[in-house]
């Protein structure tokens, strides 16, 4: 069955820092979404990420690797967390990402694997 | 000459009426939008030459769909055989046993019921449902879409390919969505069909104030759904409203400009559309009635239209009527486009005043490029004599009409403003 990835993306356009009850409602809503996602056999994989500035980008494209401080790209948006699902189709896929962007209060972006 | 371009075009019509089926029985059985595609055209071109009368050729088939489907069928297999060679053998072992029967067991197991949801998927950009519609379902050519869109034949080419490429890469299903998904998704469709419709009757663009290939193929396709879903009232719906728009289609531009419903000849009406439809829409009511459920929008503007149809002159109108069909279709779409055409209604109901405060009232920033709201506002306040405020509603409602026939309409009734101040 084909996989797809349904990733949350964070914008400097969100509204500011969440409150800690928006923030456990959301926990709490995101591990109820994960059991059901287990129980219905879909899950392969998930997890949330730290914030953009832990990340470190490696280039080793030329003749030595350089490794700098900071995401691949300043942008305006960034991955947050994503969730690798195994379902039939698209119109699977899209269920569970409705599902789980009102559990998460975030955008859901949902794309397919290349096939092996 | 003649006999053999009366030949090419038969073979195009059957051609044209078979295509959606063909091209939706391969690609449920081959599970590929481009094999069942090219498959149909070559079988195209070997009915041409296979069809001919004889003792050319061996006359036109008795069942024509099916042999079209036989012989893209074996196309199909001999591409596939190719292409697997070096290809998946999977595929191959699935396309050669076609375990799903010919014959349609139900409607919703008809393979073009199929198609239409994934042509209308809501993952594809609107653009593309329609231009894959209109390909797949109607057999219209790339270069025929194009025109009717007036884009570049390369630009419609590349939407088109690029839809294909997401419904494989994406794994969007083929097949008819789930009944909790059922309304939402047939919603898409319909809207599809109602685009297709409204860019024929209307058209945004270009020299021509309509384009009939469009509206002419929205109604085949209406009815091809009608008759997938007998039991979907909204599908009745948009049926009964295509078939009550379209009949006034011979009244309603003359010497190129429009001619608005309360002065079109309406013995120019097309009777047989107006009695088709409005046999629907008492179908509509009389369903709505028994099973207790509201009627949705299509059934909802088909029945204004059923009483636009109904009165023999345009003073006969029956206005409480409209207003109370937009009352509530207000309820069900609150959007500024309905209460603008109930606004319309108002007017002659309640005069012109009333009209315009409830149509002063929508203004902002979805109206301000919207060429109807300035042109229900410019004659409102010529009907309130406030000529200066009508003129440049006028010159505000030319700024945006796209369509031809409307701007010359509008021109005129500004021009004819200007001399009576």
């Amino acid at each position: 069955m084909p996989e797809y990835m349904l990733s949350v993306h964070h914008s400097a356009d969100d509204p500011e820092e969440w409150t800690a009850e928006e923030m456990q409602l959301a926990f709490e809503q995101v591990d109820a979404f994960n059991a059901r996602l287990k129980e219905s056999g879909s899950w392969v994989f998930a997890g949330g990420l730290m914030p953009r500035e832990t990340a470190t980008t490696v280039d080793a494209t030329g003749e030595a690797p350089v490794v700098t401080d900071g995401p691949f790209a300043e942008s305006k948006e960034w991955l947050g967390g994503f969730w690798v699902i195994d379902v039939p189709d698209l119109d699977a896929a899209l269920r569970w990402a409705t599902e789980g962007s009102a559990a998460c209060a975030g955008k859901v972006e949902v794309r397919p694997f290349q096939a092996e | 000459m003649s006999v053999r371009d009366s030949f090419e075009e038969r073979v195009e019509a059957v051609f044209r009426d078979e295509f959606g089926r063909v091209v939706a029985s391969l690609a449920r059985r081959f599970g590929d939008l481009d094999v069942a595609e090219d498959a149909a055209a070559e079988a195209l071109v070997v009915a041409l030459e296979k069809w001919r009368p004889p003792p050319e050729g061996e006359g036109i088939p008795p069942n024509p769909g099916g042999w079209l489907t036989t012989t893209a069928g074996n196309r199909a297999i001999d591409r596939i055989r190719r292409e697997s060679r070096r290809d998946d053998k999977h595929r191959e072992a699935a396309m050669i046993v076609d375990d799903e029967p010919h014959e349609p067991t139900g409607p919703v197991e008809d393979d073009r019921l199929r198609l239409i949801f994934t042509c209308c998927h809501p993952a594809l950009a609107p653009e593309a449902r329609v231009a894959l519609t209109l390909r797949l379902l109607g057999g219209l050519t790339v270069a025929e879409i194009a025109t009717a869109f007036l884009v570049p034949e390369t630009t419609m080419a590349q939407r088109i390919t690029r839809a294909k490429r997401k419904i494989a890469g994406a794994h969007i299903p083929y097949r008819v969505p789930e009944v909790a998904d059922l309304p939402a998704r047939l919603g898409g469709v319909l809207a599809v069909l109602f685009l297709v419709f409204n860019e024929g009757y209307w058209a945004t663009s270009g020299e021509a104030p309509a384009r009939r290939e469009l509206t002419l193929e929205a109604i085949r396709l209406a009815r091809v759904l009608r008759g997938l879903l007998p039991d979907e009232p909204e599908v009745a719906g948009l049926l009964a409203l295509l078939l009550l728009t379209d009949a006034r289609r011979a009244a309603r531009f003359a010497g190129g400009e429009l001619v608005p419903l309360g002065e079109q000849d309406r013995a120019g009406w097309d009777r047989d559309e107006i009695d088709e439809g409005h046999r629907l829409v008492r179908e509509c009511l009389a369903r709505a009635r028994s099973t207790g459920v509201a009627p949705g929008r299509y059934q909802l503007l088909a029945a204004v239209n059923a009483v636009h149809t109904d009165a023999a002159d345009a003073r006969d109108t029956d206005w409480a009527q409209v207003a109370a069909l937009y009352d509530q279709l207000v309820a069900v779409d609150p959007s500024p486009v309905v209460r603008l055409n109930r606004a319309v209604a108002l007017a002659e109901l309640d005069g012109p005043a009333v009209a315009l405060a409830e149509v002063d009232r929508l203004a902002g920033p979805a109206m301000a490029g919207y060429h109807a709201w300035h042109a229900t506002r410019a004659d409102l306040l010529r009907r309130l004599g406030r000529t200066e405020q009508a003129r440049a509603a006028y010159d505000a409602a030319i700024g945006c009409a796209g369509n031809p026939g409307e701007r010359a309409w509008l021109l005129r009734r500004r021009d004819t403003l200007v001399k009576g101040s």
